[in-house]
This record gives structure tokens, C-alpha cells and sequence, in this order.
């Protein structure tokens, strides 16, 4: 092999980090696609969409003037109240029906953003510029945009203070109800209607998170949505529901899966990887469960 | 009932066989449609019977063009000058190599999906529910993006088709993709009507119910349902190449392994049409064909925003189809006995 990467091992290095702090951000993403799943039962192929819809959010503040990272802080809010109005018009009539007809719906709802964010912000790829500066290590062979660092601190925050929130808040404790039961839960004078339409709103809020983020270390384009959905999902199952270390470190080594198959492969076959990767582990998940005469549920 | 049948049939099959010479400014429109129903046909067979419910089905028809196009150039020119930029202007089919070339092209075309699909089969379809939904859906995408990347199939700059040789007159070019498409129509519907009344469907429908009893029961589920993707596989792959034809260009991702367009195309018209009956796709398809063909005529630019929220209204508000309504209204002429104090029970609950 007379790869670039065998040849200077320090790229190795290089590629692990970035796929390290990229494999944060996305474990924020799928964070967001676990809670929905356990507590709802739905599958929301829109999620990426989501998370570029906030990458535009920060986008725009940065084009206006204000520094992008500030997006952190107003892209969830407002993603936040997208989210509850997706519910509103949409989830809640699928959320106790086929599992099929979810992920439909919210495939039309995932097609209805490209288009829509297409005509409302181009189909050019932007990227907000944050103005970090990077960071020379290992006598300035590996380069990290300080933005990166910034990205995977700020999520660790936002998913350290979640699972603060879930364990401790009454609208948390609501949601961990619903999800271990929705019908006891309901008895017990829960009102999972307002629970269902919280998580998703909390779900579309991470989004928002992390779309800031993205917009300010990496490129967002308005059909850029998919791969993050497929990337989070699978992070959650590799991870397993519930599983909240085990999300941050899938998501890690997606991320450097990534980043490696981007040095091998070659840049035109990351994404393709990426879907292959899902379809290898699915098998690989059916076959080890087919031995104990189970399947994936 | 079977001298109507017959008189429908055979009056479909007649108006079939002179459409394009009734409206000769539809005929590609009208090929399009033919190919439309073939997928929304194929798609039914393991999304509406056996219920499966596939997002990746585009992957044979995406396969399928792409194949039809090689074997088509493959058989008499090198294939890698063809798909370098300008190669299609180099060499020309004479039009027995054309005619000689499709006709290869399109029987390859349908039987290496179909064995495709065979291979692994095994391995996908022991998922189930949503996570065979997304796992075919990443086998659609995970196609189109490395296509992207292959060199001798033309990689992102696409890979023209061989152009229809100088025979005939002008108009001798729709007319031979449109009787292509309608046979391939023909054939789907034969072949899927004939397996359609045979035990097969049955056990088809027995995994769509309750797979685990099904296999209880003493079925081999995993034997069927791999046959039955194969079967799907194999019609798609087919309207894959004629298609691939009939455009004229494949581009990997917006053309052949096309997700968002025909990948969920096939989807929303089974659906929109009734999942899991023979007729439902086929009104579907035209159906959603009509109202395609209006959105993108007069709402140019903003047809996904249509498809979307198409998509959603009728997965919300009618996702048993029109099949499955009309058999609610009338269960009589779907042979389901009820007799009238069970009818005038269920209205009262109404």
C-alpha cells in the first residue's frame, strides 16, 4: 500500500483526532435521535435536516453581523419551537401507528426542508466563519482548527447539562416515565401528549445545537441532511436505546472511521462508506442475534 | 365477471398497443407511466404483500440502467473510451448492433439485479421492520454514491447512452421505448397476476401478518421471501434499463440510484394507490403520474416542496390507499360476505 497515510503515520494521528472531536458532535446528534426513539417509538429521517436548518440559523447571524458562536445559544431556542410545531402538524398523528409510516412522514418532512431551506438559502455550501485560529501540535504536523476543540467542548457541555436535566427536572422525570411506559405513565397522571411534544422539541433543540456547530467547524448545503440521519442512527444502534456512554463513544469511532475511509478511500467514497458501514452492521447485528433465534426489535 | 374481466383487459391491452398514435405528444410521457406502474408493481410484491417495506429498491433500478447501458456499449466498443468525455461521438451503433445490443443489454439488466438481490437477500431481509426500512434505504444511497466514484461507468460525469440509430422516421425513437415499456408492463402484470393467485401470495402475505407464526406454521419464511425479492428485483432491474434508454444519460445519484425522486416515487405510489392489492399500484402510479407531471409542469421549482407535503398528507390522512377505501366502502365486490346486521352495526359505531 503506498498510501499517503502509511507512508507519514502522523496523519494517522491527524485523522484520529479529527475524527475524535467530528465523532463528538455527531454522538450530540444521535444523542438526540435516542431520546425521541425510546420515548416516542419514531425514527425521525428529517433529523438531519434539523440539524442543518440550525447550522443556517447560526449561518445567518454570522452573515448579519454577529459572531457565529452565538448561534449555540439562539439556534436551539429557536429549532426548539420548530421542533414542538413538526410535532404539532405532523408527529402526533403517527406517533402511535405503524413504525413504516413515521419514517414516510418524516421522509416527506426531511424532502419538504432541502427544498425549502434550497430556495430560502441557496444551494451554495457555506461554512460561518468563526475566527479561531488553530492549534500546531507534534512540531506543527497535526493541525487542529481551534473551532473544532470549541465544537466538541460546547457538546460535551449541552450533553452533560441533558443528562443533568433528564435526571433531575420534573419535565425530565416525565419523559424517562413515558419512555419505560407511556400507558402507566399516563395513569399515573402524566401528560405524555405535552411529554411527546417536550422531546421533540428537546430532540430538535440538540439538533440546533449541533447545526451551529457544524456550520461554524465544517460546510453545511441544504441536502446535506441525510447522512447526518443515517450517521446518528447508527450510533444509536451500535450503542444501544438508553446507552448514553456508549452513544458518545460510537459516535467517536464513527468519526474516525470517517475520517480514516475519507484518507484510504478517497473523499468520494465517504459518504458512500458511511451508508455501507450502516448496512454491515445491521447484518452483522442480525446474524449475531439469528444464532440465539432473535432479531433485531 | 370473467366476460368482464376479459373485455377489460383485452380493452386495456388494445388501448395499450395504439396510445401513442392516439396522443403522439405524450409518448414519452406515456413510456414514463409504463414505467412508472412496473416499479410501483415490483414495489408492492415485497413492500405490500410480504411487507417489507423497502427504501432501497432503487438500488436494482439504479443497477439495472447502468448494466443495460454497458452491455449495450460493451458488446462492440471498449467501454472505458465510451465513458471518457466526447467517447460517445467516436464510435457509432450501426442499428442492428443497437437493436442486437438493447435487447442483451435489457435481459442482462434484469437478471443480475434479480441475482443480486438473491445474494443478499439472505443477509438484509433477516432485518425487519424499520430496520430493514433503513437499511435498504442506505443501500440505495450507498449505490448511487460509490457509482459516483467508479471510473469506467463514467464516475460524476455521467455515462451517456448509445443514441437511437437513423431508422424509421422522426417519431420511430419514442414509439420503440414506448413498446418496450408497455411490454415490460405487460409481462410485469401477467407475471405478477399469475403469481398473485397461487399459493405463493399467500405465504407472502402469512410474513406480512405474523412472520414468526408463519414460520411456526412450518413455512420456510427466509426461502420466500428471498424468492420474492428476486422477483421484484428482477422488473425493476428491467424498467431500470429501459429507462436508462429512454432518458438517454445516467448520472449516478440523479438519474439511476435516484432516492429522492424515484426511489421514493415508487413508495408513495403503491401506497397512494393501496398497499398489498393487484390494482392499487397501477392506479397509483397514474394517479401520482397526472398530478407529478401538473406540479412540475406549473409549479416549477417548488415540486419537492408538493412531494413533500404530499407525501405527508397521504401517509397521515390516507395511508390505506384508494384500493383500500374503495374495498371499505363496497367489501362486496372484493368477495368479503357481510351481512346487513353486522353492516348496520358497524354504522352505528361510526
Amino acid at each position: 500500500m503506498d498510501l499517503l497515510i502509511f507512508q507519514a503515520p502522523i496523519l494517522m494521528v491527524q485523522a484520529s483526532m479529527d475524527g475524535i472531536l467530528l465523532g463528538i458532535l455527531f454522538a450530540l446528534i444521535a444523542y438526540g435521535m435516542a431520546l425521541q426513539w425510546g420515548v416516542m417509538n419514531i425514527i425521525n429521517i428529517a433529523q438531519g435536516d434539523l440539524v442543518i436548518l440550525g447550522g443556517y440559523i447560526a449561518y445567518f447571524m454570522y452573515l448579519y453581523g454577529i459572531h457565529p458562536a452565538w448561534g449555540v445559544i439562539v439556534s436551539p431556542i429557536i429549532m426548539y419551537f420548530v421542533g414542538i410545531g413538526i410535532y404539532k402538524l405532523v408527529i402526533n398523528k403517527v406517533v402511535d401507528r405503524d413504525l413504516f409510516i413515521s419514517i414516510l412522514a418524516t421522509f416527506g418532512i426531511s424532502i419538504l426542508f432541502m427544498q425549502l431551506m434550497n430556495f430560502a438559502f441557496g444551494a451554495d455550501v457555506v461554512l460561518a466563519n468563526s475566527g479561531y485560529g488553530t492549534t500546531m501540535l507534534f512540531d506543527n504536523s497535526v493541525t487542529l482548527p481551534n473551532s473544532k476543540i470549541f465544537a466538541a467542548i460546547i457538546s460535551i457541555i449541552f450533553a452533560i447539562g441533558l443528562v443533568l436535566y433528564m435526571k433531575k427536572s420534573k419535565l425530565g422525570r416525565a419523559i424517562r416515565a413515558t419512555a419505560q411506559n407511556a400507558r402507566a405513565a399516563k395513569i399515573l397522571g402524566v401528560d405524555t401528549e405535552k411529554v411527546y411534544a417536550a422531546t421533540f422539541g428537546i430532540n430538535a433543540a440538540l439538533c440546533g445545537v449541533a447545526g451551529a456547530l457544524i456550520s461554524i467547524t465544517f460546510t453545511i448545503h441544504p441536502y446535506m441532511g441525510l447522512p447526518y440521519t443515517i450517521r446518528s442512527f447508527m450510533i444509536v444502534i451500535v450503542a444501544g436505546l438508553g446507552n448514553l456512554p456508549g452513544v458518545a463513544i460510537s459516535g467517536m469511532g464513527l468519526g474516525v472511521f470517517e475520517e480514516f475511509a475519507d484518507y484510504i478511500l478517497g473523499t468520494e467514497f465517504r459518504i458512500g462508506s458511511v451508508f455501507l458501514l450502516l448496512v454491515l452492521i445491521l447484518v452483522y447485528r442480525r446474524f449475531k442475534l439469528a444464532k440465539k433465534r432473535e432479531y433485531l426489535k | 365477471m370473467k366476460k368482464n374481466n376479459l373485455i377489460l383487459y383485452g380493452g386495456l391491452l388494445a388501448l395499450g398497443l395504439v396510445a401513442p398514435f392516439i396522443f403522439p405528444a405524450f409518448k414519452v410521457q406515456l413510456s414514463i407511466l409504463c414505467v412508472l406502474i412496473v416499479l410501483a408493481i415490483t414495489w408492492n410484491i415485497q413492500g405490500g404483500e410480504m411487507g417489507y417495506n423497502s427504501f432501497g429498491n432503487i438500488l436494482f433500478y439504479g443497477l439495472g440502467m447502468y448494466l443495460c447501458a454497458s452491455v449495450q456499449v460493451g458488446m462492440f466498443f471498449p467501454l472505458a473510451e465510451w465513458t471518457e468525455s466526447g467517447g460517445e461521438k467516436t464510435f457509432v451503433h450501426t442499428p442492428v448492433q443497437f437493436f442486437q445490443g438493447i435487447a442483451a443489454g435489457l435481459v442482462v439488466a434484469a437478471v443480475i439485479p434479480a441475482i443480486v438481490a438473491g445474494l443478499i437477500g439472505y443477509s438484509i431481509l433477516g432485518l425487519r421492520g424499520h430496520y430493514f426500512a433503513i437499511g435498504t434505504l442506505g443501500l440505495g444511497v450507498a449505490a448511487g454514491e460509490i457509482s459516483g466514484g467508479i471510473e469506467i461507468i463514467g464516475a460524476g460525469q455521467g455515462f451517456t447512452t448509445p443514441p437511437f440509430p437513423n431508422v424509421g422516421s422522426l417519431e420511430a425513437r419514442g414509439e420503440f421505448f414506448y413498446y418496450c415499456s408497455f411490454v415490460a408492463l405487460v409481462l410485469t402484470f401477467i407475471a405478477v397476476k399469475s403469481i398473485y393467485s397461487t399459493r405463493f401470495k399467500l405465504v407472502l402475505n402469512a410474513i406480512r401478518d405474523n412472520e414468526d407464526k408463519a414460520e411456526a406454521m412450518g413455512i420456510q419464511t427466509m426461502k420466500y421471501k428471498i424468492i420474492g425479492w428476486m422477483i421484484s428485483a428482477f422488473f425493476c432491474g428491467l424498467a431500470g434499463g429501459i429507462m436508462g434508454g429512454l432518458v438517454g444519460y445516467i448520472d449516478s445519484t440523479d438519474v439511476a440510484f435516484d432516492g429522492r425522486e424515484m426511489g421514493v416515487f415508487m413508495v408513495l405510489m403503491a401506497i397512494l394507490g393501496g398497499k398489498g392489492t393487484l390494482w392499487g399500484p397501477v392506479i397509483g402510479a397514474t394517479i401520482f403520474h397526472i398530478f407529478k407531471e401538473g406540479f412540475w409542469t406549473f409549479f416549477l421549482g417548488w415540486q419537492y416542496v408538493a412531494l413533500g407535503v404530499l407525501i405527508v398528507v397521504i401517509v397521515i390522512y390516507f395511508p390505506e390507499g384508494i384500493m383500500g377505501w374503495l374495498r371499505e366502502k363496497y367489501p362486496e365486490r372484493f368477495g368479503e360476505v357481510i351481512d346487513d346486521v353486522d353492516r348496520k352495526a358497524q354504522v352505528e359505531l361510526k
